[in-house]
């Protein structure tokens, strides 16, 4: 049963609340470094480590944070892995982190961080809060892979740095500049809510086929 | 007892029932379209008729594709698709590879339109939308320009470009005229700028030609005339004036009109209804907007042609002149809304 409750904690995050294509929070780094598919994981793999590792500290905490200085203490704490992320990153891939440039720092602004933290961090014993900032952090890596992986096919014709169709490929040049970004983030989230209304009416067709039969 | 003919009639309003209807308007104005669209034939080969061709395919799928399902066969009756995609294929290049212009067809419909709310809740234009989308998507392919060619009725290789895959070089390419003033400072005779023999995208070919499809618009009461004569007007007025300043670096005021897009611009883009103001005071100011950008972007800008970007810009502009330029109500005060 408990062990159950963290997965479904976990798996919410991936696809039902997803944070950005369901929530529609962190649109700072997923439009500004969704260029390329490496671009987009080396941030994705950044906030997660912040994420999980602000939102076990912040769940382990809760008894000890006044109320009324809450929102300081969790920018404290994220603003720690961040930077802490930001040295890794600079060690060890340094191309990467001259391409990410500001938005690792500005990993600390994003939403989608201190909304987990003050909606269930800092209610929820350590344990689930972990589950729900993996599949948080998992669902917001998996939408800036997928909106960073279409952009660099069309805009560049190739996926991390491998050229997919040749040399004779023109390359969509909109697609690595920002309103490339804009449009491909509404392109998923129109495929996202004609999903969901897809899914809604076949619910309450059943429902409706269910109340005819009884 | 015989039936007699009744006395009285009973009808509701509106009893005055005008004869002007949506897909009339856009039937005509495709029908002035066709001579300037025939010229382009004549002037750079069957290569005219793929790449409009295929910006109307593109851009009728988008319209089939995304309307809902009750009305899928009405809406593609009232023509503005097909409109949206002639507009379109006239503004591209002669060489352009056909799925691009397909491409630009699709996405102007679905940037420009659809997401709007469909017909008449747009903001931009959607065939200049399509263009705009192609000049940022593919800016190489945008700026080649084939010289003409008339009455070989050839086909470029580049049209037939594979999806996804660059167009072949063709070997020869010609600038604009109004790249050849910026860049080269070389004067294009009038008389080719006129008849359209030059250098530049399929439908500014001919100038006299659109001149003759926006006499007969007029004629027919098709688009309000204020528009184009405001645009007209204000270019020439300005290039009258740099002419003063400066008369060998600065184009003619009949240069300036025949030269580029405006011609196709201002009498077949900017005056769409949905996309301009609809009171008179305001279509002046939106036609001089235009006029003005396009000028400032021609003589001091970084590109040799403004007329897209300007159209999108006073079409951006366009609800607040409605908002400012709406007449009093009898009776009322005058005072700012």
């Amino acid at each position: 049963m408990k062990r159950n409750e963290a997965y479904n904690e976990f798996v919410k995050g991936i696809w039902r609340d997803n944070p950005v294509f369901v929530q529609v929070l962190g649109m700072c780094p997923m439009l500004a470094v969704t260029n390329s598919a490496i671009n987009a994981i080396a941030m994705g793999m950044a906030t997660f480590f912040v994420l999980v590792g602000s939102s076990f500290l912040v769940s382990s905490l809760r008894q000890w944070i006044p109320k009324q200085v809450r929102i300081s203490c969790f920018i404290i704490i994220i603003a720690t892995f961040v930077t802490v992320a930001d040295y890794t990153l600079l060690a060890l891939v340094p191309a990467v982190h001259k391409e990410l440039g500001a938005f690792i720092p500005l990993i600390v602004a994003n939403c989608m961080i201190l909304g987990r933290q003050e909606a269930f961090a800092s209610r929820y014993p350590a344990k689930l809060a972990v589950m729900d900032a993996i599949g948080m952090a998992g669902g917001f890596m998996l939408a800036l892979f997928s909106l960073g992986a279409i952009r660099e096919i069309l805009g560049d014709g190739a996926l991390f740095g491998v050229r997919l169709f040749g040399a004779d490929f023109e390359p969509w040049v909109i697609m690595i500049l920002p309103p490339g970004g804009f449009l491909t983030l509404g392109v998923i989230l129109l495929f996202f809510n004609w999903f969901r209304q897809k899914k809604d009416e076949f619910l309450d067709d059943v429902a409706e086929a269910q109340r005819g039969s009884d | 007892m015989t039936e007699k003919e009744p006395k009285l009639l009973l009808f509701h309003a509106p009893l005055l029932r005008q004869d002007m209807t949506t897909a009339r308007v856009m039937r005509e104005v495709i029908i002035a379209l066709l001579p300037a669209a025939g010229a382009a034939v004549w002037f750079f080969g069957f290569t005219a008729l793929l790449v409009i061709g295929a910006s109307i395919a593109g851009a009728v799928a988008a319209e089939w594709l995304f309307a809902p399902r009750e009305s899928r066969g009405a809406s593609l009756l009232d023509g503005s698709g097909l409109l949206t995609g002639l507009l379109l294929g006239l503004t591209l290049p002669p060489g352009l590879p056909m799925w691009m212009a397909f491409l630009g067809g699709f996405a102007g419909i679905c940037l420009g339109k659809v997401i709007w709310g469909g017909l008449g809740h747009n903001l931009f234009n959607p065939a200049l939308l399509g263009r705009a989308f192609l000049q940022a998507t593919f800016p190489i392919a945008m700026t080649t320009w084939t010289p003409p060619a008339p009455g070989e009725f050839g086909v470029l290789s580049g049209n037939l470009a594979l999806p996804f895959m660059q167009a072949g070089v063709d070997g020869v390419t010609a600038a604009t005229p109004l790249g050849l003033l910026k860049f080269e400072q070389e004067v294009t005779p009038l008389l080719s700028l006129a008849t359209g023999n030059t250098g530049g995208s399929l439908g500014e070919a001919s100038g006299l030609l659109l001149l003759l499809g926006g006499i007969f618009l007029w004629i027919r009461r098709d688009f309000d005339w204020r528009i184009p004569v405001s645009i007209l007007l204000t270019v020439a007025v300005f290039s009258a004036v740099l002419g003063l300043f400066d008369a060998e670096r600065f184009p003619t005021p009949l240069f300036s009109i025949f030269s580029g897009g405006l011609l196709l611009g201002a009498i077949y883009m900017a005056t769409d209804p949905v996309t301009s103001p609809v009171t008179p005071r305001g279509a002046w100011i939106f036609g001089i907007g235009i006029g003005v950008l396009v000028m400032l972007i021609r003589v001091f800008g970084g590109l040799p042609e403004g007329v897209m970007y300007a159209i999108l810009l006073m079409n951006a502009a366009t609800p607040l002149i409605d908002r400012y330029t709406q007449p009093r109500v009898f009776g009322r005060e005058a005072k700012s809304p």
